[in-house]
């Protein structure tokens, strides 16, 4: 009853002086608002590449030629082999009967091509296709296939792919650097802003601890502070990331400046982003107001 | 057992000036005591040991059975809830009411409404301020803000209450008011320890008094009166 007492003071303290001390809480909500809009803006920009880069590296493909004349047990045997290798997420068998059949459905022209052979002159060549778990370990799983008996030649875009992967790990580390030093510099501003207010209000606090409060009794009501501070500060963002993403889908259409661009899908990716937005408020404003309190308790 | 008691007790700033040499004193419980000396003799020094504001370099000082020098600073407030502080300059929170200044003092002990009401009523009747509850510190005459401090200085009923200079601040007329007021306290039970420098009210009242020169214990006297040539 009595701790119960002690917490409900301390919450409605919280919005007395959030509202007592309005100029201050507004600096300090403002200063969480905006930096919490780049934040938001930084983790939608980093998880659109991240998912692009996902979406390409998924769609690479490794494709092994066998050897011309290979017969139904030797086609196994290589197929076993595949599936002893690590890495490999799936793989397909595509004979060159397959291929043809594919070929002449998808235009005129290979299909008057094709014609011309049958089944047994078909100059066209058994394959496997194989995707791989993980994109850097495409050169591997290609190496290895290889040197697999009756196994022609390996291709997986070689050089491009490389490029790629490169690129796409800079760009995720880069966004990811750049997230976690705005989130950085958040908490230091905040920090900073709540500091301010708590200045302003070092008498309250020595009075607090003259009359005989101990330490934590007097940062309670503080840290509630910044968490309100926090809450509110992160309001306006999260309105804007959520109406703001869903309308940027709409207007592109899912897709940004050609079809192989896709956007993530605004739901539930919106409301993960919020979560993230709002933690990230509530605990800036709670850290900032601890470590701006510690500083008076001294005395 | 001695309610205060000073073993020893020497300070000596960070600046290396020694505001207290080798003090020893003990004060019982119900005492009103006055503390007097020039400026700069170390009075406010041994009061602000006495609510820890400042630690001795060496020797130990008792409070109510606590080891001051040793408390830690997180414990500090075990200390201060026997003790009661009135300063020279009040030190109201100025966006609170009266009524406020004295609850903030209890609130923080998680007492039902109905008994801070019941409390602060008592003690605003007691400084004679239960008319102006309402007002805020800044409407209020200078002895009308010290009885606000004193109020919220006795309300949580410390044994100890300590008033550095309360009188220093106001005329002749408001401080025999003040001082009416701890001497009704001290009726009650509180020990009341007092810094000033008014001769007029030392010798008016005459209580015990310990007179300071330069950091020593000069003159202790029972019933004393304040005579600056002696000094």
């Amino acid at each position: 009853m009595k701790a119960l007492r002690i917490l409900g003071r301390n919450i409605r303290d919280a919005f007395k002086s959030v509202f007592r001390n309005f100029s201050l809480s507004l600096a300090s909500i403002s200063c969480i608002t905006i930096t919490l809009l780049v934040v938001s803006i930084s983790i939608i920009l980093t998880y659109n590449v991240n998912n692009f880069a996902f979406l390409m590296e998924k769609d690479v493909t490794t494709v092994a030629f066998l050897k011309r004349g290979v017969t139904s047990e030797e086609i196994l045997a290589v197929e076993e082999a595949i599936n002893r290798l690590d890495h490999v997420e799936n793989y397909e068998f595509k004979s060159k009967k397959e291929i043809a059949e594919e070929m002449m459905r998808s235009s005129d022209i290979f299909k008057t091509i094709m014609s011309q052979y049958t089944d047994e002159d078909n100059p066209l060549q058994d394959t496997f296709l194989i995707k791989v778990t993980d994109i850097e370990k495409i050169a591997e799983v290609a190496d290895a296939i290889k040197e697999f008996e009756n196994v022609d030649v390996v291709k997986y875009g070689e050089g491009m792919v490389e490029q790629l992967v490169a690129v796409f790990d800079i760009v995720r580390k880069i966004s990811i650097g750049i997230v976690a030093a705005l989130i950085l510099v958040t908490s230091f501003l905040i920090s900073n802003t709540i500091k301010i207010t708590i200045f302003s209000r070092r008498r309250e606090i020595q009075i607090m601890r003259l009359v005989g409060a101990s330490n934590i009794n007097i940062k309670i009501p503080f840290i509630f502070e910044g968490l309100f501070l926090g809450i509110m500060g992160s309001i306006l963002p999260i309105i804007i990331t959520t109406y703001g993403y869903f309308a940027f889908y709409k207007n592109f259409d899912g897709r940004l400046f050609s079809p192989f661009i896709r956007l993530i899908e605004p739901e539930p990716f919106v409301y993960g982003a919020s979560a993230v937005l709002i933690i990230i408020g509530m605990s800036v404003g709670v850290l900032g107001s601890w470590r701006a309190v510690k500083k008076h308790l001294k005395i | 057992m001695s309610l205060i008691k000073f073993c020893n007790v020497k300070k000596v700033y960070k600046s290396g000036v020694t505001a207290i040499y080798d003090l020893n004193l003990t004060i019982d419980k119900g005492e009103f005591v006055f503390v007097i000396g020039a400026t700069g003799c170390g009075k406010s020094t041994l009061i602000k040991m006495l609510y820890r504001e400042e630690k001795p370099t060496s020797g130990q000082i008792y409070v109510g059975g606590l080891d001051v020098a040793r408390l830690r600073n997180s414990k500090v407030y075990k200390l201060r809830r026997k003790i009661g502080v009135v300063f020279q300059d009040f030190r109201l929170l100025p966006k609170l009411t009266v009524y406020e200044n004295v609850a903030f003092a209890l609130e923080i002990f998680g007492l039902p409404k109905s008994e801070i009401h019941g409390k602060v009523i008592k003690v605003l009747e007691l400084v004679g301020l239960k008319n102006k509850a309402k007002h805020y510190s800044h409407e209020l005459s200078g002895g009308e803000q010290q009885r606000v401090a004193i109020a919220r200085a006795i309300v949580n009923g410390p044994k100890i209450l300590i008033c550095d200079e309360p009188t220093g601040n106001l005329d002749e007329g408001t401080s025999m008011e003040i001082m009416d007021v701890l001497e009704e306290i001290n009726k009650i039970g509180t020990t009341v320890i007092m810094v000033t420098h008014d001769t007029e009210i030392v010798n008016k009242y005459k209580k015990r008094v310990i007179l300071l020169d330069a950091g020593r214990l000069l003159k202790d006297y029972k019933e004393g009166t304040y005579n600056h040539e002696s000094a």
